[in-house]
């Protein structure tokens, strides 16, 4: 005799009930929690920008964010400008941190549109950084980061994160020893704009000569790597008008 | 042992040697090549798969006499996904720093054939009990060759166990360094992950001949 449980009826109305619970439960779950994971979120922007200028709890080896009940506080004390550049057109934005890069890069697929670029001016010790966030593609999925210059343009420190690169592998550009080796690096020569290369050739792993405009790669992750080089030039090229103006004042 | 009986007892024990979920089932292989290139990420992918397999076992074992056949797997897949969205969730809204470290692994996880082979081998046949037991014995067992590959990998390719460098630095020219010692960068690909369950397949298959299918 046929079981029960093979019937299709029984089938179909198993599955109907099963999607129906099943996403109940999922769409309560994400509603009840998005308000305090949005929180977390704008929490961790605030901590990687102030991250990328050097404003960290970082010892020997590890990374430290400031934590998040002191972050906000922080963020308004060190970041003492947000501006969004769209063309010529420079506008100061309290919010700009909170700009979806990710909407940004999709709008400026219509040539048309002239993309908005956020960038925050931080204070430190009296000197000024420049940190300007960045998305770009690894090789699962999307990279992103922080980058922070002086007026010269040299590199002041960086952050990167990604969303789902190899653990081990290409995972491991959020790891200090490979972020640590942007510090000091120089991205013009004169004026032209070079960007930082992920060398796989590098002939200098200690890191030394600050211009040659490469950093030495994470072995075994050879596209997250390219990710990172294309993601640096694509999007600081965009904000090359706007620094070299810095730079010649 | 008051509480595990011989039978129950020889479900946690069986996969850690003879009945290993990678070596001799063949399960999970993939990730056991993808994330296995630091000892860390072996072992948190090795407690991760634990949490999802344990319970997920149960879960399933506990639907079994409801669950209609012709939709098993597709059942047991939205079963899995549920299990580590929910946990995703909750992580990213009260531990945000950890649920960082594991997005990673929440694909790896829903699509680890051993969950899968585990629901379909075992919890569908089986009550809750005996596929906990079963569900911990596996993950013990895949975490073990997760954990046994990583050290190698780790320690070969890059020098390092858990990120100290237990060899010395490469760069500084100190420790083995000194005596011209180089890091095997190839160990840090997955070809050499391959090569390495296959030698602990060899292994183990020399010591025990019973384990050789003709």
């Amino acid at each position: 005799m046929e079981k029960r449980t093979d019937k299709n009826a029984y089938t179909i109305l198993f599955a109907i009930a099963m999607v129906f619970i099943v996403g109940t439960i999922l769409a309560f779950l994400a509603t009840s929690l998005k308000s305090k994971i949005d929180e977390n979120k704008r929490l961790e922007k605030q901590q990687n920008i102030l991250y990328a200028m050097g404003v960290n709890e970082n010892d020997e080896k590890s990374i430290a964010f400031i934590s998040t009940d002191k972050v906000a506080g922080e963020f308004e004390k060190y970041i003492t400008k947000q501006l969004i550049i769209q063309g010529d057109k420079i506008t100061e934005d309290k919010e700009a941190y909170l700009l979806d890069l990710k909407k940004e890069h999709a709008l400026a697929k219509d040539k048309s549109h002239k993309r908005r670029l956020p960038l925050f001016i931080g204070e430190k010790e009296g000197e000024t950084f420049y940190i300007i966030p960045m998305r770009g593609k690894g090789l699962w999925d999307a990279i992103w980061g922080f980058i922070s210059l002086d007026k010269n343009l040299i590199v002041k420190g960086v952050f990167f994160d990604h969303k789902a690169e190899t653990p081990g592998l290409g995972a491991n550009i959020n790891q200090r020893f490979f972020m640590d080796d942007f510090t000091g690096e120089h991205i013009t020569k004169g004026s032209v704009f070079k960007g930082i290369t992920i060398s796989k050739s590098n002939a200098d792993p200690k890191n030394i000569d600050k211009e040659d405009f490469e950093i030495d790669a994470i072995a075994g992750s050879t596209i997250t790597g390219d990710g990172v080089s294309a993601m640096i030039k694509s999007e600081l090229k965009l904000y090359m008008p706007y620094l070299q103006k810095l730079k010649n004042n | 042992m008051g509480l595990l009986s011989k039978k129950d007892l020889k479900l946690i024990t069986d996969p850690l040697a003879d009945n290993n979920p990678v070596t001799i089932q063949v399960l999970g292989i993939c990730s056991a090549l993808a994330i296995t290139a630091e000892l860390e990420a072996s072992i948190v992918m090795s407690v991760a798969v634990l949490f999802v397999l344990g319970i997920g076992n149960v879960v399933i074992s506990l639907m079994r006499n409801i669950i209609p056949s012709k939709i098993r797997i597709i059942v047991q897949l939205i079963v899995v996904a549920t299990l580590v969205i929910i946990v995703d969730l909750v992580l990213k809204a009260y531990a945000y720093q950890l649920s960082k470290t594991l997005s990673v692994f929440v694909g790896l996880i829903i699509t680890n054939c051993i969950i899968m082979g585990r629901f379909e081998a075992f919890a569908l046949a089986n009550g809750p009990w005996k596929s906990f037991l079963d569900g911990i014995g596996n993950a013990f067992g895949y975490g073990l060759l997760l954990i046994i590959v990583g050290f190698f990998r780790e320690l070969l390719g890059s020098g390092t166990l858990l990120g100290f460098e237990v060899l010395g630095n490469p760069i500084d020219k100190t420790g083995v360094y000194a005596f011209r010692y180089e890091n095997n960068g190839f160990m840090l690909l997955a070809p050499m992950a391959l090569i390495t369950v296959g030698i602990i397949i060899w292994i183990q298959r020399s010591r025990n001949t019973a384990l050789i299918e003709d």
